[in-house]
């Protein structure tokens, strides 16, 4: 049973002098305990602006959140700000892209762990240090003690996201929503991250949202995937399915793009033409049609609906003419790289 | 996984390696301040302005004690005559002054006096500045126009045409003199740390502090403010010069007391000036000290400035 339930979750930034901006536009979404979810899409998609969205963490002003993120059977949307902040931290928590710039660097690692721990529970500041001690050692970072006591600068990118994995999860919070959070590390450490937030998912049941542009991440990683053009989601599927038989031209063109081990050398790289901002209106038609290579008239005739493209799974992708079921055969073990 | 071989991606739960240290640790370095230190000392120019200002400081400090005579003391009157004042001697270091004092004691007690309205003016201006400062960055919103509109009018006074109308108002006293030195420099600490603030809100950490749940004061006191503090250690300092000037220009001016024989910097210009031509030794001397008090705080903020800047750091 899913306990996060994002139902048609829209998000309109309005500014004066400047038509409104829909940055997602009726996205849904679920999230299962243990499971890991994957959004996925490229710069200015949604996704980003969709976390924020969860986390309640949007400006108030110029910004309309509509819609319903039920965590457990609260409406997190309809919270005051002050229920919000008692929220966050403790029961979704987020890790961020860059953890060069993520962490404070004025205070130490120890007191920003501890900062978090005496915000969301009654520990005295010597518990609250031996907490973020344990923390620091769950997180795979040597000689914890010593490290408490140093500052974000003293600590390389792969260990200063793995303190900000440790804040996230200092208060055992239900959902994890980490955007990006391997975009700014070496490939090596890449993998490391993506080993350490694999594991904790499995070990403490918690469910992790997954915002990334790399596919390969989510190959490796989540078990459903949402993918996401211009606001909107495209195609929904679990991994296995996404990169078994995409339905969406969308979906199928990125998979493409990706260069693979046994193509001819010589061969040109496959590419989506045009760029993001070639696109219509989602209520005037697909917003994807300008790009797309299956684009006929009918694409423009008004928004195109959610359809199961498989009986067996729930596979849905938002298209009228999707991708033929079973032609595709790049696999997930195949998948890496990224969108772009 | 975007690791480089595209087979080896694991697709099912992948075995526990988080226990795994990373392999680019750095060897320990000292924290943030002791860096900073480091790169203070290493100065020549924050050395210069250290010893100036310990020298300041320990003159002002231990005055009766350095001084041979009291500086009021004007017991060589006879000595003096028109149009001959004594230079240096073995008795009178700098000489006598055209009223019979020496003016050796009278240098040395004048650091005492700008060293007082130095520290007391900063200290209330900068304290009025950063509350003022804090309360426009930390609300924003209209207690940002309010404060700021406000601010903006307090800039808008000349110093000196603000520093009379307080002595008019209050007296000639140096009480006056501080209350000027400080309310000119209340505008420059405010609008210092609240666009530090502002620009502090937007960063990264304070919107992974907000995701975290920390409360709106927790982020101001803990986060915003910590991160905003060090271009006001080195305006302080700076401001110290400043006000030091500044207090010898009020003084010059007659500003700073009712009673000619206090001993101030800015007051024995002011004397000197009368027997320019015979003696401008007597001017030269309180103009070399104030110079060197008040390069003695810049060269330290400057050089502050430079080790505590952020692009700096490693």
């Amino acid at each position: 049973m899913s306990f996060l339930q994002v139902r048609d979750l829209t998000v309109t930034f309005q500014r004066s002098g400047h038509p409104p901006v829909r940055a997602v536009d009726g996205l849904t979404l679920d999230v299962a305990a243990g499971q890991s979810v994957g959004i996925v899409g490229e710069s200015g998609s949604g996704k980003s602006v969709t976390s924020l969205a969860i986390m309640g963490l949007l400006p108030r002003r110029g910004v309309k959140v509509t819609g319903q993120v039920r965590l457990g059977d609260r409406d997190l949307t309809a919270l005051t700000p002050r229920q919000m902040r008692d929220v966050r931290g403790s029961e979704v928590a987020m890790i961020f892209q860059d953890p060069m710039t993520s962490l404070n660097p004025v205070i130490t690692v120890g007191r920003q762990l501890t900062e978090v721990i005496t915000r969301h529970s009654q520990a005295s500041k010597v518990d609250a240090r031996r907490e973020a001690e344990s923390l620091l050692r769950r997180v795979g970072i040597p000689d914890p003690a010593r490290r408490l006591g140093e500052y974000p600068h003293q600590l390389s990118g792969g260990m200063r996201q793995r303190v900000m994995i440790a804040i996230a999860i200092a208060c055992r919070p239900r959902l994890l929503i980490a955007d990006e959070p391997t975009t700014a590390l070496d490939v090596t450490i890449q993998a490391q991250i993506l080993d350490l937030l694999r594991d904790l998912v499995s070990e403490s049941g918690c469910g992790l949202i997954m915002i990334t542009h790399d596919l390969g991440v989510v190959a490796g990683l989540c078990d459903e995937v949402h993918v996401m053009y211009a606001g909107r989601v495209v195609e929904s599927a679990t991994a296995t399915n996404l990169f078994g038989r995409p339905s969406h031209p969308y979906t199928d063109g990125l998979l493409r793009s990706i260069p693979r081990m046994d193509d001819d050398r010589g061969a040109a790289l496959h590419t989506i033409r045009g760029s993001v901002r070639d696109l219509v209106p989602w209520d005037r038609g697909c917003a994807f049609q300008p790009r797309c290579d299956r684009a006929v008239d009918a694409c423009l005739a008004g928004p195109p609906a959610v359809t199961d493209v498989s009986v067996t799974s729930p596979h849905r992708a938002r298209c009228i003419r999707p991708v033929n079921v079973a032609a595709s055969s790049t696999s997930v073990s195949k998948a890496k790289g990224g969108v772009r | 996984m975007s690791v480089t071989e595209a087979g080896s991606v694991p697709v099912g739960k992948a075995p526990l390696e988080a226990g795994k240290p990373d392999t680019d640790s750095r060897p320990p370095a000292r924290g943030l301040r002791g860096e900073a230190a480091r790169r203070f000392f290493r100065n020549p120019m924050a050395i210069v302005g250290l010893v100036l200002i310990a020298i300041f400081v320990t003159v002002a400090i231990l005055a009766p004690w350095i001084a041979p005579y009291s500086p009021k003391d004007n017991s060589w009157l006879s000595e003096v005559r028109p149009g001959v004042y004594p230079g240096p001697s073995a008795e009178h270091w700098l000489g006598i002054d055209p009223l019979g004092r020496d003016v050796f004691s009278r240098l040395v007690h004048g650091a005492r006096q700008s060293l007082l309205i130095g520290v007391v003016s900063l200290t209330l201006g900068a304290t009025a500045g950063v509350f003022l400062g804090l309360l426009a960055g930390a609300f924003g919103g209209w207690v940002d126009t309010v404060v700021m509109r406000f601010v903006d009018i307090m800039l808008s006074v000349p110093g000196l045409l603000f520093a009379i109308a307080v002595a008019a108002m209050l007296g000639q006293s140096l009480t006056s003199v501080m209350i000027a030195i400080a309310v000119v420099n209340v505008p420059i600490f405010a609008r210092l740390l609240r666009g530090e603030m502002l620009g502090q809100r937007t960063a990264d950490y304070v919107l992974a502090a907000k995701s975290l749940g920390i409360s709106r004061a927790g982020i101001v006191f803990r986060h915003v403010l910590p991160n905003s503090f060090t271009p006001i250690l080195v305006q302080g300092t700076l401001t110290l010069a400043l006000a030091i000037v500044e207090a010898a220009g009020l003084a010059f001016l007659g500003l700073s007391g009712s009673d000619p024989s206090t001993p101030e910097w800015g007051r024995m210009l002011n004397d000197a000036q009368s027997t320019l031509a015979a003696a401008p030794m007597l001017a030269f001397y309180p103009g070399l000290a104030i110079v060197l008090a008040a390069l003695g705080f810049t060269l330290v903020g400057e050089s502050l400035r430079e080790a505590l800047d952020p692009k700096m750091r490693r």
